[in-house]
């Protein structure tokens, strides 16, 4: 026990006596992580998105397209200006804009007919910034929205609207579609409108004007985590990502460090004590492990005096999550150390290994936003378990049970990892 | 008491060590004098149990050496030839680490450390970090180091490379100090001036064979010159050596430098005809030394290389 013990110290003391590594370990990914939360959604909810911006070409100059261009600025997702054609294209090719709106000449009179009678519908046109793909749907959708509100309202009120009911019965007559009983009803129901047009005409306005047809609902969006108080925290998820991130790092470093040390004098002194194998190997496994335990303590530390980020599930959960990753991550410098030859080449491809691991795993990006395959894909890499671990103990706050799959995949990479470096560890010294 | 009984260690096709018996009592020390690659290191190593032999055994008091953690490895302490010491700690901090790995902590380990701190006189260092101390001082204390278990058995891998003269001496004083203690001190190194004045025992060994073991008197007699003598001439550039090859007692004769070498197998009787000789064929002289040969033209008698250069 006194060996063991004084070696798990002496890493320690290493560690700590080494003011660079304190820093690349905990202050760097303070830093990074503080940028990505911020970046990702911060504290949730509380800071304004922006508005998009979108240019609108009124080609028409009706009181209908007036309208539609009105509507469409009163939207508070959208920031809306008006263009020409040709300033539009440059605008949205440059990304200045991500989409323009092109209302066609005779757009309101088309419109109008269509709206009751079919007849030719006109064309909208929307240039749109193809890396902004996501959000053309939202624009189309609040597009959509403007357009019915301003057609409807000028049917039902509008002087144009009046006169394009007058036409639209008048054109049922020459309508050959349609069975006599439908050219009744539809008949019937212009007629009705007709009325409450000339009504409206007469005696404007008791209670406003009416609005015409709006959509019948307004959507609000909820992220669904932990709790409805509690928001999802962009943080969370920065400061695990990027603790996984660095403490993959740190047992690289462990590995390269085993490798130099392997090559010196120190080597053959450990070796002429009378320590086991075992003791050797696994004294540095409990070091590495104990370092990137304190540094996931000191970044989520933070991350809660800070950004407010809290361990909303289990909190053993969490620290069940935090040491089986650092265990798993102290294996993985174990197998470094055991698998490279010179410190250079060993060192590159270590940093390449973990690099991928980091971004499969969603340090950098959660995996949510990777596509299905790919969800699929990442089990087998383990900083994707956990990744999934510790957002499901923080932000996502759930119950330890939800841990369990998270901690197994860590220590059966652990183990995995472990025995690989322990059956190819090179013992012998090299002089 | 060590023994060590034709051990083998091959490294592909190179036979690192090729067969190296030696034995090593109480209160003596043992040299390995060799060349580079001759296979010193290799053999310390098998000795420590660092690295397992092809074939042959290592006896410590009798008894082999088993596994990683077998207690006999108390008995041996090794001083690496690469300086082992963590230069981040302090040298306390070292000796704290490197005690516990044999199990010794609180009184017994700081008395321990204070002894060996005294030995090597690094006392007043000890609280500065391994980084701040010279050369010299990292191979004292890297001797310290593997005295604290207070081993039976002392291997010293070259420690006295890249050390300052006051340095070495102040090694070879604490050595000699390990031996009256009573130590079996194992010492390798490629220098024949160490070995000469340090071992009593000497083994030379190359490519991974013993080639002389003997020591450093028996190693004199091997010779088939026992003594030189130096003849500074007055004009040595028109001197012919070869006439005095016909006296009886001389064994070889060159010039070299403006000095005359004679080899002689008896100082006593061939001294004298010498300086006759030359006397009498008018070559006057104006300095007379004898030399012993060293280990160096031991080597050289027995490999046809110098040390140095092979
Ligand atoms: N780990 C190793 N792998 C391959 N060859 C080695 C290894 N260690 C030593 N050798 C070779 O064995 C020979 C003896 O080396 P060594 O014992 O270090 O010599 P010395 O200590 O006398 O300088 C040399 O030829 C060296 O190149
Ligand atoms: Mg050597």
């Amino acid at each position: 026990m006194i060996p063991f013990l004084a070696l798990v110290r002496k890493d320690l003391r290493l560690f700590f006596g080494d003011r660079r590594a304190v820093v690349v370990g905990l202050i760097v990914p303070i830093v990074l992580a503080s940028f990505f939360g911020y970046l990702f959604g911060g504290q949730g909810g509380q800071q304004e998105t922006s508005r998009m911006p979108v240019l609108v070409i009124d080609q028409d100059g009706s009181a209908i397209s007036g309208a539609v261009v009105a509507q469409l600025g009163s939207d508070k997702n959208l920031e809306v200006n008006s263009s020409t054609l040709d300033e539009a294209r440059t605008q949205v090719r440059k990304g200045k804009a991500r989409a323009a709106i092109v209302i066609p000449k005779d757009f309101g009179s088309d419109a109008g007919r269509a709206f009751f009678a079919g007849g030719k519908k006109p064309e909208i046109s929307l240039l749109y910034d193809p890396s902004h793909s996501m959000e053309m749907n939202m624009v189309q959708g609040i597009m959509t929205g403007a357009v019915m509100q301003a057609v409807s309202k000028e049917m039902f009120s509008g002087q144009s609207g009046r006169e394009m009911v007058k036409e639209s019965i008048a054109q049922l007559d020459a309508n050959s579609q349609m069975t006599p009983a439908e050219k009744k009803s539809l008949r019937d129901l212009l007629g009705s409108v007709e009325k409450w047009n000339e009504q409206q005409a007469d005696q404007p306005a008791a209670g406003g004007a009416p609005a015409g047809l709006t959509i019948p609902f307004e959507s609000r969006q909820e992220a669904i985590t932990s709790g409805t108080e509690e928001k999802y925290n962009g943080y969370a998820h920065s400061f695990g990502g990027m603790g996984v991130q660095f403490i993959l790092f740190m047992g690289l470093d462990v590995g390269i460090r085993l490798l130099l040390l392997r090559q010196s004098g120190l080597w053959q002194r450990l070796r002429a004590a009378p320590l086991s194998r075992s003791m050797l190997l696994g004294s540095r496994t409990v070091s590495a492990a104990l370092i990137s335990g304190f540094i996931l303590l000191v970044l989520f530390s933070f991350a809660r005096l800070v950004f407010h980020v809290r361990i909303q599930g289990s909190f053993l959960g969490f620290l069940g999550v935090c040491a089986a990753f650092s265990l798993m991550t102290a294996a993985f410098g174990l197998l470094i150390a055991a698998l490279g030859k010179t410190v250079e080449a060993t060192r590159g491809y270590a940093v390449m290994a973990t690099l991928i691991m980091v971004m499969l795993g969603g340090s950098w990006v959660p995996t949510f936003v990777f596509p299905q395959w790919l969800q699929k894909v990442t089990v087998v890499v383990p900083t994707r378990w956990a990744m999934d671990g510790l957002d499901g103990m923080t932000w996502r706050g759930l119950g330890f049970s939800e841990a369990l799959i998270p901690i197994g995949m860590l220590l059966l990479f652990t183990v995995l990892f472990g025995v690989l470096a322990v059956m190819s560890f090179r013992w012998e010294t090299e002089s | 008491m060590l023994e060590v009984k034709a051990l083998r260690k091959n490294y592909g096709k190179i036979a690192a060590v090729d067969g190296i018996s030696l034995r090593a009592d109480s209160a003596q020390t043992i040299g390995l004098l060799g060349p580079n690659g001759a296979g010193k290191t290799t053999t310390v190593s098998m000795i420590a149990g660092l690295l397992p032999p092809d074939s042959g055994e290592v006896l410590i008091d009798g008894s082999p050496l088993r596994g990683d953690t077998d207690p006999v490895k108390r008995k041996i302490g090794l001083v690496p030839q690469n300086i082992a010491l963590y230069d981040e700690l302090t040298a306390l901090a070292n000796l704290n680490f490197l005690g516990a790995l044999y199990g010794l902590s609180g009184a017994g380990l700081k008395r321990a450390i204070g002894e060996a701190l005294d030995l090597v006189g690094l006392t007043d260092r000890a609280k500065d970090k391994v980084a701040t101390f010279s050369g010299g001082m990292k191979r004292r204390l890297n001797l310290a180091a593997a005295l604290l278990h207070d081993p039976q058995i002392l291997l010293l891998d070259e420690p006295t490379v890249g050390v300052d003269p006051q340095s070495r001496n102040a090694i070879f004083d604490n050595l000699e100090t390990l031996k009256k203690r009573g130590k079996t001190l194992v010492y390798t190194t490629h220098y024949m001036e160490e070995a000469e004045r340090l071992c009593d025992r000497i083994i030379i060994i190359d490519h991974g064979k013993v080639i002389a073991n003997d020591t450093l008197h028996g190693l004199h007699r091997m010779l088939p010159v026992t003594n030189l003598l130096a003849i500074e001439l007055e004009s040595p550039d028109h001197f012919k050596p070869e006439p005095l090859l016909a006296l009886p007692e001389v064994e070889s004769a060159e010039v070299k430098e403006g000095v005359l070498k004679v080899g002689l197998h008896n100082l006593t009787t061939g001294a004298p005809s010498i300086l006759r000789w030359l006397a009498e064929s008018g070559h006057s002289y104006q300095h007379v030394t004898s030399e012993r040969p060293d280990l160096e033209t031991v080597f050289l008698t027995l490999t046809g290389r110098t040390l140095r250069d092979s």
